[in-house]
């Protein structure tokens, strides 16, 4: 059985992977460790998880503009988000795919949802994220 | 989104490789946000200039090699270390090379080596209205806030694209109607002594990060004689525990003279209230250490004014740092300058307090200080010191950090938001 969900492509791209969500919003500098993909903020509900390979669902990001700088890096070292779902994207957040689609030419696809859709995604399900067409499949 | 002939020939590889790809970052950003058009800026501020990993490496010496040159006149944010003294700092030779590799790129890109996070305090200082692209999270707020001039959170590597081709795309905080504020948040029952204490700023900044979150937010109850430095510190610590682009404070912001014109004369949609006692217990959540005792005071997170030297020489007066405490203040050549011009440089190395330049504190080399508990006057360096370095840390004001610093143990002035 299959559930989709529609939403806003924000940074085109096909991924398939195990969901990983949380309520908080994420700041990738300070907030994962660009050589592991763990979480490493202690205050962060989601600490010592790994981000690599997950489709990572949180509503927004934060904090530094070095954020695109770790996402990067992450793709360099394969431990990057297969990719990710928002419910607002901010410009620091979009730019690390954004240029790694232009400089490794890796896709990590971002789309937005509303809020009502967000809170259908939970941990542990495996999910397809078709940014390009817009629409999220959750298989059960 | 329109492009220009021009545009369109860049992207079709007519300026080089480098403009190509610069430029495709940018449109693709403002496809993101639903940006019309591409829009001219005046200067640049380029955040990724400290070498952390080697993904940012790559791409900004791969920009170099292509030919790449600034557009507009670019100033740079620090290194990750002291480029002058990094053997003082613990430096090793074999990772300082590729500091140096990254520095050179962004010179024989023609930026402007001024290694600052502090750029509003010398240098190329925009004016009210100027459309700039900075990155730099203090930065950014601070400039859009406290002076006025229009940026959008410019990203690594996004920035430097904006440098080389000297536009942006067109959305965001560069238009008036996004610099409406949504969210009024009232500061109740602060008296005028706590706004004495500087240890407030950060702190308050911390706090309304955390509520403003992405959203341009309006500060009512700032009082009107807040410093540069206050604003600093504000908006690092806003910078930091939020994506505060910006915020106005009502009174303070150049466009936020009134309540009005924070909202454009709309309602705000929300209203909450910061008390003393959030302060009071946001400070304590601050705090990471457990122990007593703290070897390691840093401040210049950013990096430190000519005023903030002047009040640490007036605190240390007399005094020394303890034998087993370490006490770092990073600031710009600039400001280094002039410390050292008018002697206060050789006071605090006196008091053995010792300062560099160029770098960033929480960049420090781990392996060759065996620190084991920090303690700041910056809110930003509190927040993102254990999960960046792993090393506990202590907040508290200046003159608290000196209290410390003499005595090797945490010393604490009673704050008035503590007081029972």
């Amino acid at each position: 059985m299959e559930q989709k969900i529609k939403g806003r492509c924000v940074v085109p791209g096909i991924a398939a992977g195990e969901v990983l969500v949380t309520s908080q919003p994420i700041s990738f500098w300070g907030g994962v460790d660009p050589a592991t993909g763990l979480i490493n903020d202690p205050q962060h509900e989601l600490f010592r998880q790994s981000v690599a390979g997950k489709v990572l669902v949180f509503p927004f990001g934060k904090g530094s503009s070095t954020g695109s700088l770790i996402m990067l890096e992450l793709a360099r070292v394969d431990k990057a988000p297969a990719a990710i779902v928002n419910v607002r994207t901010e410009p620091i957040l979009a730019t690390g795919p954004i240029v790694c689609k232009h400089f490794y030419g890796k896709e990590i696809p971002i789309i937005s949802l509303v809020e009502k859709s967000f809170q259908m995604l939970e941990t542990g399900q495996h999910v397809t994220v078709n940014a390009t067409e817009k629409v999220i499949i959750i298989h059960h | 989104m329109r492009l220009t002939d021009e545009e369109k020939g860049i992207l079709d590889g007519k300026q080089g490789e480098a403009a190509r790809i610069a430029l495709s970052v940018l449109v693709d950003l403002g496809e993101v946000f639903g940006a019309e058009s591409l829009m001219p800026v005046s200067q640049a501020h380029i955040d990724a200039t400290l070498y952390m990993v080697d993904a940012g490496l790559q791409f900004v010496e791969k920009l170099a090699n292509l030919g790449a040159k600034t557009a507009v006149p670019t100033s740079l944010n620090p290194s990750a270390i002291d480029l002058v003294r990094w053997k003082e700092l613990g430096v090793s030779p074999e990772i300082f090379p590729k500091h140096h590799r990254l520095a050179a790129a962004y010179i024989k890109m023609q930026a402007i080596p001024t290694w600052t996070c502090a750029p509003y305090q010398q240098g190329i200082i925009p004016r009210f209205g100027e459309q700039i692209a900075w990155g730099e999270s203090n930065a950014i707020a601070f400039a859009n806030s406290v002076i006025g001039a229009r940026t959008n959170r410019y990203a690594d590597l996004m920035d430097i694209c904006a440098a080389i081709i000297g536009k942006v795309p067109k959305f965001g905080l560069h238009l008036s109607r996004n610099r409406k504020a949504k969210m009024l948040i009232e500061l109740k029952g602060f008296t005028g002594s706590m706004f004495e204490n500087d240890a407030i700023y950060p702190l308050l900044g911390y706090l309304v990060g955390e509520i403003a979150s992405d959203q341009v937010a309006a500060v009512l109850g700032m009082p009107p004689s807040v410093t540069f430095d206050n604003l600093k510190g504000f908006f690092a610590g806003a910078a930091s525990s939020g994506a505060v682009g910006l915020c106005h404070l009502v009174g303070i912001t150049p466009e936020a003279q009134s309540l009005e014109m924070c909202f454009q004369g709309s309602q705000p949609e929300n209203v909450l209230q910061i008390t003393p006692e959030m302060i009071a217990d946001f400070e304590h959540r601050l705090q990471t250490v457990q122990s007593e005792s703290i070897d390691w005071i840093t401040t210049g997170c950013p990096h430190y004014s000519p005023a903030e030297f002047m009040r640490l020489a007036e605190l240390i007066n007399g005094e020394k740092v303890h034998s087993s405490v370490a006490f770092w203040v990073f600031t710009s050549r600039t400001v280094y300058a002039w410390i050292k011009e008018n002697g206060i440089l050789k006071q605090l190395a006196d008091a053995g307090i010792t300062v560099f330049t160029d770098g960033c504190p929480l960049q420090y080399p781990r392996e060759s200080w065996n620190f084991s508990a920090a303690m700041t006057d910056s809110a930003k360096f509190a927040n993102y010191c254990y999960s960046q370095t792993g090393l506990p840390s202590a907040f508290g004001s200046l003159a608290d950090c000196v209290d410390t610093a003499v005595s090797g143990k945490i010393r604490r002035r009673e704050s008035p938001w503590n007081k029972k």
